[in-house]
């Protein structure tokens, strides 16, 4: 049988962090006392009308802008009707056909739709009441009921768990850079679905495919997604068949089970909302959202691979960050004749390790080590006035009391031994005392050179230049 | 012509309980108020649009401005089992 590939589509919804509801003016808020924001219209008494927050399209029209999507000139709202106790009209007012957005991408993958609606109550699901007939009761607060929402849906264009992953994270960080959602995984500000289905490698069908669903964290997600791929792989290679079906994450020992569905057959019986008139956003809206997009991660990770030369993963790793993302470029424009690169590997490499060593509670841009303090040290090391080594050093000083890298190798003396007789009889020395290792050099094991560099670094202080000392052994030892 | 499987379909959709009779009753009456909107087929409709709203306006929004919420004591008055500030409601899961 041909090898299985995953297909994965994610199902994504972000609350917006306006104010207000999206049709009434109750506040928003997380982990208030229950029921402190309702309203007659949130609360769906009879005779009410719901009025759109323009904040909540404006919101809509930057994440459409974002996702290079395109704006529908006239998108309609619907009910989408269901019986439960999260939605007291009996329907959540949604969109159907004509979404606000649709046809857009997110780096490789593309977005099928992004539409606006309602957030259901928050329910809380207790024991036996005794008062209650039954086996027991649920806790209904209508706090979150009417959050805005926006639902982001992706293609299938997703081949595995890990990419998933990293490609939800990617859109997480758009979203938060555009200022229009807390995007919290874990308080439920961004959800994240995932359709999961497998087909032969290369095939152009779609398998049958799962939607797996409360997974509250990217690590959850991940897990859920590969536990789904490696079942349906193993069902369909044991000759099995796939059933559609909702499968609920339970994050205590990482299983998914399958879900009670809200309505049988999803018969959702969808028609258009008679309370609200048409969305036709205005050229003027649509030019205000384009125009006020900061450069996201995407764009900046292309700008920092092409125009700056960083390799991938680190420009993805730096652009993700828009805070360290800038002390970035404030330090490769202090030192403008090092290469991009290098600049990367040290904020990237070096200054992070040491932020972290530190306690890791700040980061670049908010630690003691200014940029330009940062583009001189770099340029010390490049220019081999100090060793690799001594520059960590100085970096480990410059987190803890900040200042100015010149005057702390003055200070500490780290200033490398240029005088390559000086090294040279240091090396001789080292060389001697290691015979061991010098012998063990000498018959072909090149690994036993880093004891007589530990030496020589350790004589020195860690001011002499690593790969002149290894030069220098080599040379001593007449290789 | 609406069948009897889809009368009780639409009842169970609705959360309604109908008696023999009343099934028998609505499947005549649903087929008679589709006949009725079958007419419309009748009709050269090609140029024109499906009509969602009867009224021609668009974007009437508010600001994104709070107003005041209902005390939640008022909230709750209406509520049949009201506890610890929440509507309190059987669990759906455990519905038949």
């Amino acid at each position: 049988m041909a090898e299985l590939e995953a297909v994965i589509g994610l199902e994504i919804h972000v609350q917006l962090a306006t104010k207000t509801k999206m049709f009434c003016g109750c506040e928003l808020s997380f982990g208030d006392e229950p029921n402190v924001h309702t309203c007659p219209v949130c609360l769906a008494h009879p005779g009410v009308l719901p009025v759109t927050n323009e904040q909540a399209i404006l919101y809509a029209l930057k994440i459409a802008a974002a996702l290079e999507c395109e704006v529908a000139p006239r998108s309609i709202f619907h009910r989408k009707n269901y019986f439960y106790p999260d939605s007291p009209k009996a329907y959540q007012i949604s969109q159907y056909d004509i979404p606000i957005a649709s046809n857009g991408r997110l780096g490789d993958i593309r977005i099928h739709r992004a539409h606006l609606e309602e957030d259901a109550a928050k329910m809380i699901h207790v024991g036996d009441s005794g008062r209650i007939h039954g086996s027991g009761a649920s806790l209904v607060d209508f706090n979150r009921g009417g959050t805005p929402l926006v639902e982001i849906v992706t293609e299938p264009d997703l081949r595995g768990a890990a990419e998933a992953a990293a490609w939800a994270r990617l859109l997480r960080e758009t979203v938060r850079q555009l200022g229009v959602s807390d995007v919290n995984m874990e308080e439920g500000s961004l959800r994240v679905d995932a359709n999961v289905s497998v087909r032969p490698a290369g095939s152009d069908e779609l398998g049958t495919k799962t939607e797996l669903k409360n997974m509250n964290s990217f690590r959850f997600l991940e897990r859920g997604m590969e536990a789904e791929l490696a079942r349906q792989r193993e069902l369909i290679e044991a000759g099995g068949t796939i059933v559609q079906e909702t499968l609920h994450f339970h994050p205590e020992d990482g299983t998914l089970h399958p879900l009670r569905s809200k309505e049988e057959a999803h018969d959702y019986r969808y028609f258009p909302e008679p309370d609200l008139v048409p969305i036709a956003p205005t050229e003027q809206m649509i030019r205000e959202a384009r125009e006020s997009l900061p450069e996201l991660p995407a764009a900046r990770a292309t700008r920092y691979e092409g125009e700056m030369g960083l390799p991938q993963d680190v420009a993805a790793l730096l652009a993700a960050d828009p805070e360290t993302a800038g002390y970035f470029e404030q330090v490769a424009g202090s030192a403008s004749d090092i290469e991009p690169r290098v600049v990367a590997n040290w904020v990237t490499g070096e200054l992070a390790a040491a932020l972290r060593q530190d306690g890791g509670e700040v980061t670049a841009a908010e630690s003691k080590v200014e940029s330009g303090a940062l583009a001189l040290l770099i340029g010390m090391v490049q220019e081999k006035k100090i060793s690799h080594g001594s520059g960590k050093t100085v970096l480990a000083t410059l987190v803890a009391e900040g200042g100015d890298p010149e005057a702390i190798v003055e200070r500490e003396g780290l200033a490398q031994i240029s005088d390559s007789g000086e090294i040279e009889s240091i090396v001789a020395a080292a060389v001697e005392a290691n015979s061991e290792a010098a012998e063990q050099i000498l018959s072909g094991n090149q690994k036993a050179i880093g004891v007589i560099v530990g030496a020589v670094m350790k004589e020195t202080k860690g001011r002499a230049d690593g790969g002149e000392v290894n030069r220098l052994i080599k040379k001593q030892l007449g290789l | 012509m609406i069948e009897r499987e889809q009368v009780l379909h639409v009842a169970k959709l609705a959360r309604l309980g109908l008696s023999e009779e009343e099934v028998e009753r609505m499947a005549g009456e649903l087929s008679g108020i589709l006949e009725h909107v079958d007419r419309i087929g009748e009709l050269e409709l090609d140029d024109v649009p499906p009509t969602s709203h009867v009224v021609e306006l668009e974007n009437v929004l508010r600001a994104d401005e709070p107003h005041e919420s209902l005390d939640r004591d008022v909230a709750l008055a209406q509520a049949p089992d009201p506890v610890d500030g929440a509507f309190r409601v059987p669990s759906p899961q455990a519905e038949g």
